[in-house]
């Protein structure tokens, strides 16, 4: 394949409002996908989301809309009624893992009325209305970046709380719906990326290690989900008693040794079982590259491989952010998407291949026999 | 779904493996996972809040305690709702079942203490804005600690325009 072929590129940019977080451009990004904030946070005077009448969720958000104008990094922010939107559209909004499956709507019915999602201009920032709480305001950003996300959504919880009145308790502190969230109303997570510790059988050791240092871990796609292609998401598990810097200095203090963790684990499968990696590696592209269908699971599990030996530079040429791109765009609503229309299970696992094919096409690994003679500059010139 | 290793147990930890040169999911029930060396994940599912409701309402003599907590003054959520959903009705809620609550959030988090930030309602009072100026002087502190010195300069402005004019 010659490097016109590469044009135009099927990988454009993060293009939708809120993607930022899938670039790869932040710290440590071929173990730490990305890093989430949020803090939950309700108004005085109205019931809580579970219980919340209309008038109290159209009040909640017309108080909220008309603050945002005067909040610094919500000011052009697009609020978007999540349930004036098609059912497709929302599943897309927790595909991009900007909404909550509550926010758009439990078993494909839409959410009542006053739901509604704040993405910042900035585009990292967002506000959920009208879930759980009145608010959830969290930053998402690529890589690791707990402070960075504490920082920014800081200064907003703080220009917000003066436009609009929390409902707070000297003791208790912000007063939440679940008692499990109250306090300082904050959930830091990083999702990481741990094939080699698992590979290693070493997962188990620190997730236990997790849970003893008052962090908690879940899947992919957060509360309940289970662990798909070795992505693990931590987070703290207490929201009281500890200061919010204590709370993200402590997960980022973890989260940088279990990167460590990782790292050491990778040079043991390199020293170890290099052979052996190197064949999974290969044989996972090669699935991925060729094959005509694939279910989301497998294709998590194949991408695992691929990931993995795009950080060891064992796929040479292989970028990271093609394949956090994949990850979200061959979730059946962004398949569907793409289509324009329904798909069915089958088709949605042809249409997936065919994606990841054409990503990985326009990547263009460079062939692993380097000085063999052979010379091929691409796995396309024997397939 | 039957576990994979033993194929008899229900499988409830759900990972990705590589097993014999092939990278597959692997669904193991609890007792193997343990075998293998891998602890059931933490989810908030099992996080154990309705065992913590239970043994609420099973305090002193139970039937008297519930009802000497009643209902919320300004939703009208009963204790009893609240521990069948888990979820309080409203910010009010928590006066209302406040001496419950602090028992929950004890045993949840360690602490019924707040320690972050303290916010400043419309109309503060002068503890609260005292309160509120020791928080933002522990940020400072923090901020200059970790070399963050545009952060530091917006919480010193901050603390300035607190502080009462001398
Ligand atoms: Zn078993
Ligand atoms: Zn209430």
């Amino acid at each position: 394949m010659s490097a016109e072929d590469r044009s135009p590129d099927p990988v454009p940019a993060p293009d939708h409002p809120g993607m930022g977080w899938l670039d790869a451009s932040g710290e440590h990004a071929e173990i730490v996908l990305s890093t989430r904030v949020r803090l939950a946070r309700n108004l005085q005077g109205h019931l809580f989301g579970p219980r919340a009448r209309e008038e109290d969720r159209l009040a909640v958000l017309e108080r909220v809309q008309g603050a945002v104008g005067r909040v610094e990094a919500l000011k052009s922010a697009e609020v978007t009624e999540v349930g004036a939107l098609e059912a497709r559209t929302r599943r897309l909004l927790l595909e991009r893992r900007l909404a909550s499956r509550e926010l758009v709507g439990e078993n494909g019915r839409p959410p009542g009325k006053g739901t509604a999602l704040i993405i910042g201009s900035d585009r990292s920032l967002s506000v959920m209305v009208n879930e759980e709480d009145h608010l959830r305001l969290q930053t998402l950003f690529s890589g690791l970046r707990i402070h960075e996300a504490w920082n920014i959504l800081d200064t907003t919880d703080e220009e917000l709380g003066q436009q609009v009145p929390y409902a707070f308790h000297p003791e208790f502190g912000f007063l939440t719906s679940c008692p499990t969230n109250v306090g300082t109303g904050l959930r830091a997570s990083v999702l990481l990326h741990l094939p080699a510790l698992v590979l290693t059988k070493e997962i188990g050791k620190v997730l236990q290690g997790l849970t003893q240092v008052g962090l908690t871990f879940r899947g992919l796609y957060g509360e309940g989900s289970e662990v798909v292609g070795n992505f693990f998401q931590l987070s703290n598990q207490t929201t009281l008693g500890k200061s919010e810097e204590d709370l993200v200095d402590h997960l980022d203090r973890i989260v940088r040794q279990v990167i460590q963790y990782e790292t050491q684990a990778r040079k043991v499968l390199l020293r170890d079982a290099a052979s052996v990696t190197e064949d999974k590696i290969w044989r996972a592209y090669g699935l991925l590259r060729y094959a005509r269908s694939l279910s989301f699971e497998e294709l998590m599990n194949l991408l695992s491989g691929v990931r993995l030996g795009a950080a060891l530079k064992l796929l040479p040429g292989l970028r990271v952010y093609p394949l956090n791109k994949i990850m979200i765009y061959t979730q059946p609503a962004h398949l569907e998407e793409a289509a324009g229309r329904e798909l069915s299970p089958n088709e949605s696992d042809a249409h997936r291949a065919a994606y990841v094919r054409r990503i990985l096409a326009s990547e263009g690994v460079v062939s692993p026999d380097k000085g063999s003679g052979e010379g091929s500059s691409s796995p396309d010139a024997t397939g | 779904m039957v576990c994979e290793n033993c194929g008899s147990a229900d499988a409830v930890m759900h990972l990705t493996q590589i097993v014999d040169n092939e990278m597959k999911s692997l669904h193991l029930c609890d007792k193997c996972a343990k075998e293998k060396g891998v602890e059931e994940p933490t989810t908030p599912e099992n996080f154990p809040l309705t065992d913590f409701l239970a043994q609420l309402g099973k305090e002193g003599s139970s039937g008297t305690a519930l009802q000497r907590a009643g209902s919320c003054s300004f939703c009208g959520l009963t204790f009893k709702e609240f521990r069948e959903m888990g979820r309080l009705g409203c910010p009010h809620c928590w006066t209302s079942f406040e001496g419950h609550l602090r028992s929950l959030v004890r045993r949840i988090h360690g602490s019924a203490q707040h320690v972050g930030k303290v916010y400043l309602s419309p109309d503060p009072s002068v503890s609260e804005r005292e309160k509120r100026l020791e928080g933002l002087r522990r940020k400072l502190k923090r901020a200059v600690e970790m070399e963050d010195f545009e952060r530091a300069a917006e919480l010193r402005d901050e603390i300035r325009e607190m502080e009462p004019a001398t």
